[in-house]
């Protein structure tokens, strides 16, 4: 189902395109093979599909408890200022703790900003749609106003800050290439939240409270406590995500950290029915439209923007055949 | 600056800057009222004002600038209720795809048509101020409320009509029972089914307009992202404002004072705040507005559940 | 017959799974009172849904005085004069009376002005009295009691002019005296001229109030009678295809020591009204205590509190196995060895989409049987499930099924294997068979004996009285939020079991 609903995105995609007089043959092939021809194009994608293997595990956990979680990409930004902060200002730790430091400081910012939108729910019943993306502004906005204020270079003429500590880089697994070990971090982190959800006994909870909060509620589950559990999850994952960008490909913090991974990665964990497994294909899949369409907006000109409407097309696509399918099992009254 | 002074222009900008939020929430109330909750906010005002924009750049004519809105609207709208009515998906989701969809079509589209172009301006006219004559001469009061656009205007029409619309008419009736009961609207023969497309529809066009009201009245080109999360923040204002028309006009004028207020702050330079810390107070004044409604015994009980007839 | 009013030819509907009408035919006769009788699932609701445009049939006929219509929603059925009084009330209790009657029944854009409205509202004054009904128009439907309701739903019918009345299972949730008036007004309404068919599964009101009764079993006519020539006995064997048992077999055992003492509890409902009124009770080992009323009474409330699952509740003092318990401890009851059948599985007893095992420890998942180290200990689950299914007769195919694949009855027998698995000492037990086949509740109904048998101490709450007389050793009525009276199980008070359900006595 998954193949085929990214399919009829495509196919839709390609008629947007003929109305704006591109030829969706040549657009497809130009981003193919920016993804996937070469073994160098092939690292950048599963560079680019890290962040979204890391927010999207989360997504699929946040999702899996009935919390909608629309905040990955401000929970992105608040992980990589906190993971900046200790690579700048903790530089004087050895490697060995201070690389760790970064990536935990990440996960615990992270978890915390989106903590916030759980709690807010469970207290005071506040949609978590409405907070998550507010807080995503929040977020943008503050971390602009980190990098250039206090946090920005001396002598600042851009809004960035220095690099962080060179021992707290991740290290690259395949030079020349610029993959790092992020990448293993983040397949790692994919298969420990699928067996949290499906063998663990927090991951029972987690589901339960999901499909049936009350039936939940009558077994003894704690549901505020089990959502508060899967947003901080949630966030720790997309929060780790953006440490590690900082750590693994940008080494610094500046304004647009983040081209809209958060959003991406909603649609990668839908896409494979919110299974963090299915995630790491689904992140490489989604890595490889992001990276392919720069190639295509070189070579054909289409705006690479097009990936933007293909991830909400396969939203609408996996919705349109989930729902059509369980139409035709209804039950009777 | 006195202070006088200053209250005036903040009140002055606050309706402007209401204006889009009004649109959409009052367009939004009818949708919840009715059972469905449209997340897409954001994606169809950010489409309406796109093509607004870009249709009144062609002709040149701004009216025809807001129809090619409320027909954007109208589309999205019918395929909102399509993919929540008809075919029962999650409206969340649906809502979030709306969204992307919104953003990467009206991004495509600019980056293509007029980035890619070699327009000598991307500037389009846009509605000015007109002064009601007489009441505009009243001392504070008529800068204030006298002294603006057309679309600002509309508003004032456009909340006792919806208010009329949902407490006073058979149509209103049956939008309030579909919201709460759907079953009995249904066993009177009323078509859930048909209210919820006219109500989401409705709210559709209505926050198309809201999103051309951007462009067509207050910056006169298109910026990507220039929504910038208005669309949620309308969300809010309709919880905030008690699902009533008024309601989520007061909420929205509230919104709408902090958007003034933060422009105002950053057009006077000498001021200690960086900008950034006024930029973000529309966003957490609408995280502050959630928190203080304990009691959510008020929204539509059938709320956000497809209808199984 | 000559010129009957309605006439269903050959009816067949089915649903996914299910044949809900195969082939019903059916003939009501102008101004009768015709029954339709038949157990829960036997396609009564359905055959009458059909009738009142709620959905098509797949095939079949209907003709009203003769002549074939077709009618393709409530709107036709409406204009056809027909009107249905559902069993679960169409109202929308933040509306007023006259909002809930002209629902739908205007052009969208007529304006409700004061005018009109005014009319509306003397319209109804009118009906209202005709009937000798006490209804005020401008009051908000919440406001009402139960019975009121009901009168409602009768009045917007009547509103609408319709002259054949359908009623399903109208006396479901009144005291007999509520009942005895709606039975009456049956018989009013056929002297007026129009024609009534009066949907149930109670035998005496069907022997009482109609002139002919249609039986259905499993989607099909099993006969037509004529009330006066037929009997009870003979009612309940075409029902139910075989010799129902009225009495279940009861060995008789002696009560120990009190497990269960309440004294003073005072709960809230959802809206935050009180909703139990300072209740005080008593259970002992081996002894059930049945709680009888009308739903609506406080019952949900009640049991929720004694469930630990309330939020909005107070007490003087309650006592678990001679252990006084601190609220706090009421909202974490798992360490008592307490075991709860809620009153709406699907809502709260199972979990549709998890696998029958999944379901089977929704409550014990976290305990050092089912898990380790946090990780699920699958093979386990598996066995004791399957140990399950054995012992209780549970049908499934596989424990891996999802439970949303069973029916209602096996459903509940799940819920009822899982709590009484766990040899608790105090049952809660709420409106335990509901909705579920004679089979499954003959099944329940034993298994409830016999936790007795075994020292278990039960508070059974049900609206079905038949089966708190059935089962209890003594009977609590529950009247607006408080105990009215207590009964030994006794038959012959069941009518005064009936006055105090309605606040008559004291």
């Amino acid at each position: 189902m998954p193949v085929v609903a990214f399919f009829v995105a495509l196919a839709v995609g390609a008629v947007i395109l003929l109305a704006a007089h591109f030829n969706p043959l040549l657009a497809y092939q130009a981003m193919y093979e920016g993804a996937f021809a070469d073994f160098r194009s092939f690292t950048e994608v599963l560079l680019g599909a890290t962040p979204l293997i890391c927010i999207g595990a989360g997504l699929a956990v946040a999702f899996r408890c009935g919390v909608w979680n629309i905040g990955g990409e401000g929970q992105f930004y608040v992980g990589a200022v906190a993971g900046t902060a200790i690579g700048i200002y903790f530089q004087m730790l050895p490697g060995w703790i201070l690389l760790p430091s970064v990536l935990i400081g990440g996960v615990v910012g992270g978890g915390l900003w989106a903590m916030l939108a759980g709690y807010l729910k469970g207290r005071f019943g506040a949609n978590e749609v409405v907070t998550t993306v507010m807080l995503n502004y929040v977020a943008i906005i503050g971390t602009g106003y980190l990098v250039s204020g206090p946090m920005i270079e001396p002598g600042g003429r851009y809004p960035q800050t220095v690099q962080i500590a060179r021992s707290a880089w991740l290290p690259q697994i395949l030079p020349p290439t610029r993959l790092n070990i992020g990448f293993v971090i983040a397949l790692l982190l994919a298969l420990a939240l699928y067996l949290l959800i499906f063998r663990s006994s927090t991951g029972y909870a987690i589901r339960a409270v999901g499909i049936n909060p009350e039936a939940a509620r009558y077994a003894g589950i704690k549901v505020n406590r089990n959502i508060l559990l899967a947003m901080a999850i949630s966030g720790g994952a997309a929060g780790l995500g953006g440490a590690m960008q900082i750590a693994g490909v940008t080494y610094r913090l500046f304004e647009q950290i983040s081209p809209g991974f958060g959003f991406t990665a909603i649609a990668v964990s839908l896409l494979v029915n919110n299974n963090p497994l299915g995630v790491i294909l689904s992140g490489i899949l989604f890595g490889g439209l992001s990276t392919g369409s720069r190639l295509m907006q070189m070579n054909v000109g289409v705006p690479s923007v097009l990936v933007n409407i293909i991830q909400g097309l396969v939203v609408l696509s996996v919705v349109a055949f989930g729902a059509y399918r369980a139409l035709t099992i209804e039950h009777e009254e | 600056m006195t202070i006088l002074a200053f209250a005036g222009g903040v009140l002055a900008a606050t309706w402007r800057m209401a204006t889009p939020l009004i649109f959409a929430s009052v367009g939004e109330v009818f949708a919840e009222r009715s059972g469905v909750i449209n997340l897409g906010l954001e994606g169809i005002m950010l489409l309406g004002a796109f093509g607004a924009y870009a249709v009144t750049f062609y002709t040149g004519s701004l009216w025809l600038g807001v129809l090619a809105a409320l027909a954007i609207g109208l589309l999205l709208g019918l395929l909102f209720a399509l993919f929540t009515v008809t075919i029962k998906a999650n409206q969340i989701v649906v809502g979030v795809a709306l969204n992307l969809v919104g953003s990467g079509v009206s991004g495509f589209l600019f980056r293509s048509i007029f980035l890619n172009s070699d327009f000598p301006s991307l500037n389009i006219v846009s509605f000015n101020n007109m002064s009601i004559p007489i009441l505009s001469r009243i001392p504070f009061i008529g800068p204030v409320l006298f002294q603006t656009n057309m679309l600002v205007y509309l508003t004032v029409f456009l909340v006792p009509l919806a208010s009329f619309l949902l407490y006073k008419t058979s149509f209103g009736l049956s939008v309030r029972t579909v919201g709460e009961h759907p079953k009995a609207a249904d066993t009177m023969g009323v078509s859930v089914s048909r209210i919820r497309y006219v109500c989401v529809v409705a709210g559709s066009m209505l926050a198309a307009v809201g999103g051309a009201s951007l462009t067509l009245a207050f910056a006169n080109q298109f910026v990507e992202d220039m929504v910038s999360g208005r669309g949620f923040i309308a969300l809010a204002a309709v919880v905030f404002g008690a699902w009533s028309p008024w309601g989520a006009t007061g909420a929205s004028l509230l919104f709408g004072a902090f958007y003034a207020l933060q422009l105002r702050v950053q057009a006077m330079n000498n001021v200690l705040l960086p900008y950034q810390f006024l930029q973000v107070l529309p966003y957490v004044a609408t995280i502050l507005a959630l928190v203080s409604i304990r009691n959510r015994a008020q929204s539509p009980k059938a709320l956000g559940v497809p209808y199984q007839s | 017959m000559t010129n009957p009013i309605l006439r269903m030819e050959n009816i067949v509907k089915t649903f996914p799974g299910v044949v809900a009408n195969r082939g019903v035919s059916l003939e009501v006769a102008r101004g009768e009172v015709h029954a339709l009788l038949g157990e829960n699932g036997a396609g009564k609701t359905v055959l009458m849904s059909v009738l009142y445009g709620l959905f098509p049939p797949d095939s079949g006929e209907i003709l009203l005085g003769g002549q074939p219509v077709s009618i393709h929603s409530p709107k036709d059925a409406i204009d056809h004069k027909i009107g249905m009084v559902h069993q679960h009330f169409m109202l929308e209790p933040t509306l007023t009376v006259a909002e809930n009657i002209i629902l739908g029944q205007y052009p969208p854009f007529a304006v409700l002005n004061r005018k009109r409205m005014g009319e509306v509202h003397d319209r109804i004054r009118r009906l209202s009295e005709e009937f000798e009904l006490a209804i005020d128009p401008v009051a908000y439907v919440q406001t009402l009691s139960v019975g009121e309701q009901q009168w409602v739903e009768i009045l917007k019918v009547l509103y609408h002019g319709a002259d054949l009345l359908i009623l399903d299972e109208p006396t479901a949730v009144l005291t007999p005296q509520e009942t005895a008036r709606l039975l009456k007004f049956l018989r009013d309404l056929v002297q007026k001229g129009m024609t009534a068919i009066f949907i149930s599964h109670k035998l005496e009101e069907v022997m009482q109030v109609s002139d002919r009764v249609t039986v259905l079993r499993d989607g099909q006519v099993i006969g037509t009678c004529e009330t006066r020539e037929t009997n009870p006995r003979e009612l309940a064997r075409m029902m139910v295809g075989r010799d129902v048992l009225v009495d279940l077999p009861r060995r008789s055992s002696t009560s120990g020591e009190p497990v269960l003492v309440v004294r003073n509890l005072r709960v809230r409902d959802a809206r935050g009204l009180p909703a139990v009124k300072g209740v005080s009770l008593m259970v002992r080992e081996g002894e059930i205590v049945g709680i009888a009323g009308v739903s609506g009474n406080g019952q949900t409330e009640l049991a929720l509190a004694l469930a630990g699952l309330s939020d909005d509740f107070d007490f003087d003092e309650i006592m678990l196995a001679n252990q006084s318990l601190t609220k706090k401890q009421l909202l974490n009851l798992d360490q008592f060895q307490t075991a709860h059948i809620p009153e709406d599985r699907q809502k709260m007893g199972v979990i549709l989409p998890f696998s029958v095992a999944e379901n089977f420890v929704i409550e014990e998942f976290r305990g050092s049987r089912f898990s380790r180290l946090g990780f699920l200990r699958r093979q386990a689950i598996h066995d004791y499930s399957l140990d399950l299914v054995r012992k209780f007769g549970i049908r499934v195919a596989s424990v891996n099924d999802e439970i949303a694949n069973l029916s209602g009855g096996n459903q509940q027998k799940v819920v009822v294997a899982r709590e009484l698995e766990r040899h608790p000492r105090f049952l809660l037990v709420n409106q335990p068979t509901r909705g579920i086949d004679v089979g499954a509740t003959e099944f329940v109904h034993r298994q409830i004996l016999e936790e007795r048998q075994e020292g278990t101490a039960i508070l059974l709450i049900s609206t079905d009285l038949e089966e708190v007389f059935a089962l209890s050793d003594r009977i609590l009525v529950m009247f607006e939020g408080k105990i009215v009276g207590e009964l030994p199980p006794d038959r012959s008070l069941l009518e005064e079991a009936g006055l105090m359900m309605a606040g008559n006595r004291r």
